[in-house]
């Protein structure tokens, strides 16, 4: 039961982050500064979450050859700065995974 | 679209639900694997589907499971959450004028299918310095649409299948490169690069700090390093 009331509450939430600026448009002057960092927030959030997956495996450093994660990722990165193509990189990124998992298993 | 100002509605639907397509090979076996972990970590099937509609937030989600599974108290988990996607405000921000003639049904729609995959499809559309269009916002309801259908099927496959899934699949390893392919076609500034690489050095050092803080930080030096270097360069 209460953990319904953990998504209940964690949805409302999330919904309330996403609407609060569409929601406020007009109604109070957003800063210029503000502004200005805007373009920079998908790159560096979404590169917060992407370090870690790849670098930290099982709450661990791994940076050796062996981290399938991070070889796949580096693989990904450059299909993706090459080419700029999201499905390409997709599933490039997933088949260098699938294959180094094939190769050594964990 | 030039040469034409007001694209009709559509044309803008399709045109944001065939731009988030190409990401949706990322997000079907992250969905799978949100269903799988989901059961394995002692939620009900109903209640590991509901998630999918209620909280409506991959990594979010993935995380709330995880630490569903291992007992956390409940303060703890929507505190997470609401870390998590503290990232979605500044989404919100930076579509805000785009959608401000809107009634506030439709910024309520929107705003409930505004995820990293359909604002990464649909900010070329909505951003700032894009094309005008009267029915720009039915584009962000096709990117957000089709990422909120192919989610619930997914998940719900991963609740279907549950079980049979071995966890060693590593599925969710389509999330990070899901975010790499959105992310590195971004990267064409200094200052662009900068946000980038402060942004992983700092969450890579503080990747074990307590309720996800390193993602939070890590973002905010990230903004703040490209937004200065950003201002320096134009000053």
């Amino acid at each position: 039961m209460s953990f319904w009331l953990v998504m209940l509450a964690g949805g409302l939430v999330t919904f309330l982050t996403r609407l609060s600026f569409i929601a406020a448009e007009g109604r109070f002057a957003v800063p210029a500064w503000f502004r200005a960092t805007l373009p920079f927030v998908p790159v560096a959030t979404l590169t917060a979450i992407i370090a870690p997956a790849l670098v930290r495996t099982g709450g661990r450093w791994d940076l050796s050859p062996g981290n399938a994660q991070l070889v796949a990722g580096v693989v990904a990165i450059a299909v993706a700065a090459w080419r700029r193509n999201v499905l390409l990189t997709i599933v490039v990124g997933f088949a260098a995974f699938l294959l180094l998992r094939l190769v050594s298993p964990p | 679209m030039t040469g034409d100002p007001s694209p009709p509605r559509a044309r803008e639907l399709l045109g944001g639900a065939a731009a988030v397509a190409p990401l949706l090979v990322g997000v079907a076996p992250f969905g799978v694997m949100y269903g799988a972990l989901a059961l394995r970590s002692g939620i009900a099937p109903g209640a590991a589907m509901a998630m999918s509609s209620l909280v409506f937030a991959g990594s979010a989600q993935f995380v709330l499971a995880q630490l569903a599974g291992a007992g956390a108290p409940a303060l703890v988990l929507v505190t997470t959450v609401a870390l998590v996607n503290l990232r979605h405000a500044l989404y919100s921000a930076s579509v805000a004028p785009a959608l401000a003639h809107l009634p506030r049904r439709w910024k309520a729609v929107l705003a409930y299918l505004l995820t990293d995959e359909a604002y990464a499809a649909a900010i070329a559309r909505l951003g700032p310095g894009s094309a005008p269009g009267a029915h720009r916002h039915w584009f962000l309801f096709g990117a957000g649409f089709t990422l909120w259908a192919s989610w619930q099927v997914s998940t719900a496959a991963g609740v279907l299948l549950g079980a049979s899934l071995p966890a060693s699949l590593q599925l969710d390893f389509a999330l990070p490169l899901t975010f790499i392919a959105i992310v590195v076609p971004m990267i064409r500034s200094r200052a662009a690069l900068a946000a980038a690489l402060v942004s992983a050095a700092v969450a890579l050092a503080g990747a074990g700090w307590p309720h996800n803080l390193g993602l939070l930080a890590a973002a905010v030096c990230g903004i703040a390093a490209g937004a200065l270097l950003a201002a320096r360069r134009a000053s």
